[in-house]
């Protein structure tokens, strides 16, 4: 049996986080994500599956929804699901059992990662970040954008919460940005 | 250059590509018998108008869909923004 050990997308044995001002960015390892795209005809039966997975009906344009399972809309007819990886490492096949033929799912949680921006000044950070309206963005908002030429998506927790998803691969590049932002806006 | 995202409303420019002519969703038949000659006007005939021309943008840094854009080449105000696949269909395409 090997003896592996876990790392984070930064390449710690657990999540790197770092405080500037008012502002704390933490990298946030602990989510399992999957991809939904409804196939041509089929869209109402998704968002059905989606309603069902998330408790909540399926997110519109540029939002978010749902509790412990979270949907937020990431194109037309395509949604993003994340889930708290201790109980939903199997979240894309736990999705596909639901929407069945309806959907095309996929394993995401190795594809991205997520740091949370936490503090009063947040929208300060991200203004210089990305092109997004952020200080209109509210809770349950979500959008995709470009962040240090990185395609990432932002969400708006609550007023002084967003997460920021952007390439797993990209983590430090993305995590320098950030810091380098914070620096500059705080 | 602002462009009204038919979903997403106003986005900046430098968050879409430019591919090119709108014509470009009308691929030819294949198996068609003049599949050559329709290919090589398809491909490589373009009008190059002075004034309204309907073009194809990506949405890269967004929502990745496909848009076709309504611009006056001269003035560079843009009049409509539609998403591709809405066209397409209009076209009795379903794919």
């Amino acid at each position: 049996m090997h003896d592996l050990v876990a790392l984070t997308a930064l390449g710690g044995t657990g999540p790197e986080s770092c405080t500037v001002g008012s502002v704390s960015c933490r990298e946030y390892p602990d989510i399992a994500l999957a991809s939904v795209a409804a196939r041509l005809g089929h869209e109402a039966e998704t968002r059905t599956a989606l309603a069902t997975l998330t408790g909540h009906t399926a997110p519109d344009i540029g939002q978010t929804s749902g509790h412990t399972v979270k949907a937020f809309w990431t194109g037309p007819e395509q949604w993003m699901l994340e889930a708290p990886f201790e109980t939903h490492e199997d979240l894309a096949s736990m999705v596909k059992g639901h929407v069945k033929d309806a959907a095309s799912v996929s394993e995401q949680t190795d594809a991205w990662t997520r740091f949370d921006l936490e503090g009063p000044d947040v929208r300060a950070v991200l203004e210089l970040l990305c092109n997004l309206d952020c200080r209109k963005m509210a809770e349950g908002d979500a959008a995709r954008t470009s962040i240090h030429h990185l395609g990432c998506f932002v969400l708006c927790r609550s007023a002084d919460v967003f997460s920021i998803y952007g390439p797993r691969s990209s983590a430090r590049t993305l995590q320098h940005a950030i810091i380098a932002a914070m620096n500059s806006a705080l | 250059m602002i462009i009204q995202h038919p979903l997403l409303g106003p986005r900046d420019s430098s968050e879409f590509v430019y591919l090119g002519d709108a014509s470009l969703i009308d691929r030819p038949d294949w198996q068609a018998e003049n599949a050559a000659e329709a290919f090589h006007d398809y491909a490589y005939l373009r009008d190059n108008p002075a004034g309204e021309h309907r073009e194809l943008w990506f949405h890269e840094g967004g929502d990745r869909s496909w848009l076709v854009v309504t611009r006056n080449t001269v003035t560079h105000e843009i009049s409509r923004v539609e998403l591709a696949r809405d066209v397409a269909r209009t076209r009795g395409r379903s794919k």
